[in-house]
């Protein structure tokens, strides 16, 4: 297999994690599930650097981020799929 | 075979109460800051010893100053240090900690300021480490079972490849360790928020994970809820942390019990800097998250290595415990090399299992443990943090 874009660790997850350096909008992605191995491709709608997420499909505010197969939080606006999740969209629901 | 570690054999120093080290440090330990000063002048001049100044020792109390004291001890008494000559202001507090650590049975030197000033305090302790240097130099190394070697852990700037690799890689050496009944160490405290509830689930008794949860609720309640000024993002999180893209504490948390493998279930909950006390396997040991003092609170309990997975690059390192630094982020292998002693990216690339990683930790630890100087130890890092409750009297 070639090296992957996108990990996500778990079946469950709605967003996943870029592993290579300088991304840009529009890669068709390879994106691998660590759990299972098993892969699927997607499109980056932004430039998105390495170690940032990425959503897996299309998100409403108000919807709980899902990573591990965990609960990691609140999206605080909508998110496309494909595209960049971080501190502007997503906060945590501790503290 | 996948865990073929029950023969494995490393070459250490086994100390007069039978604990094994895998350094020969002869140590100048300040018992407070205005000591400092002295016992880095015997540093100076004795070669081959070390002084390990820090900030803290005046007018301690309660619990605080117990847990100076288990630090000095503790650190004084790991296996890792051959010898300890002990300077102090005034001769009463400093003697505790000499006694403290003589329990072990290693050769210690008790020093006290007053009445003698700098100088002559100097002069004395510099011709007690010279004696102790001269002794632990003839120390050797023998061939010890690894069951005798205890290995911590704590991860630092962190950021979403250490949950997909060096935590993992971590985790699976203790999957693979625990069973030929290693020590392993974690803590952390507020750092597992998120996944506490995953953390208390992996404790091996129903005490264990009633300590935990305590533990845990403890820090929220006292130190959390009536100091925060925000989400504390920036902090914990830290702005490295979501630099590297982790955006809240809980997927930090669940990143960072990946270092606890699979199958590994701790067995107690120790209070910093506290020895663990129930036999061979897992400890959490109640820790700040910052990583100078998390692992300074470790190697005083006892531990002699410590496995440090990074994401953006810590640079940490310990005076008396070496730290060994694992990353699975090629930008940091590729800018910050010189940090990294075990490169897992492969990982990333799906070009290496997680058991392939793990078993490269343990090579590098054994090697660590046999006498081989971590990136940390080449570089100087020498970061001795004391961990302070509360303000002084």
């Amino acid at each position: 297999m070639s090296a992957p874009h996108l990990l996500v660790h778990d079946k469950a997850d709605n967003v996943g994690v870029v592993v290579v350096e300088d991304l840009k909008a529009g890669t068709d992605m390879l994106c691998v599930v660590t759990e299972d191995n098993s892969d699927f491709h997607l499109t980056s709608k932004n430039d998105v650097p390495i170690g940032h997420k990425i959503a897996l499909k299309a998100i409403k505010a108000g919807d709980t981020a899902i990573k591990y197969g965990q609960d990691i939080g609140k999206f605080i606006q909508d998110v496309e799929e494909g595209g960049h999740v971080h501190v502007h969209n997503l906060k945590t629901k501790r503290w | 075979m996948a865990n073929a570690y029950g023969d494995q054999t490393f070459l250490g120093y086994r100390r007069e109460n039978g604990r094994v080290g895998v350094r020969n440090h002869v140590v100048i330990l300040p018992v407070d800051d205005i000591s400092n000063a002295a016992c880095e002048a015997v540093a100076n001049n004795i070669k081959g010893t070390m002084a390990l100044p820090h900030a803290y020792g005046r007018l301690q109390f309660g619990e605080d100053l117990e847990l100076h004291f288990r630090t000095m001890i503790g650190t004084g008494a790991n296996p890792n240090v051959a010898a300890v000559v002990v300077i102090g202001i005034e001769p009463g507090w400093t003697q505790v900690i000499a006694d403290g650590i003589a329990k072990t049975g290693k050769p210690v030197a008790a020093f006290s300021i007053e009445q003698n000033g700098d100088l002559k305090t100097i002069m004395d302790a510099s011709r007690a480490a010279k004696e102790f240097v001269h002794w632990a130099t003839e120390r050797q190394r023998e061939e010890c079972p690894i069951s005798d070697l205890w290995v911590s852990t704590k991860c630092g700037e962190s950021d979403t490849t250490t949950g997909l690799g060096s935590c993992p890689t971590v985790g699976n050496m203790y999957d693979k360790l625990i069973p030929h009944g290693i020590y392993g160490c974690f803590g952390e405290t507020s750092e597992l928020t998120g996944a506490e509830h995953l953390c208390e689930a992996r404790a091996a008794n129903p005490e264990a994970a009633k300590k935990f949860k305590a533990t845990w609720q403890a820090y929220m309640d006292e130190v959390i809820e009536p100091f925060k000024t925000s989400d504390l993002s920036e902090s914990q999180p830290t702005k490295g942390n979501i630099e590297g893209g982790l955006t809240t504490i809980e997927e930090k948390a669940l990143g960072n019990l990946e270092k606890i493998g699979r199958e590994c279930s701790y067995i107690d909950v120790l209070e910093p800097a506290e020895a663990p006390a129930k036999g061979a396997g897992l400890y959490f040991m109640d820790t700040s998250s910052a990583a100078a003092e998390c692992v300074t609170l470790m190697g005083a309990a006892g531990y002699v290595v410590h496995t440090f997975p990074t994401g953006q690059g810590n640079v940490i390192g310990n005076p008396i415990v070496p730290v060994v630094k694992i990353t699975a982020n090629p930008r940091t292998v590729r800018t910050m090399s010189e940090h990294v002693d075990v490169d897992v990216s492969g990982i990333l690339r799906r070009d290496m299992t997680i058991s392939d990683a793990g078993d490269a930790l343990i090579d590098t630890v054994v090697r660590t443990a046999n006498g081989r100087a971590t990136a940390a130890e080449a570089l100087g890092h020498r970061e001795f943090v004391m961990t302070k409750l509360y303000r002084s009297a």
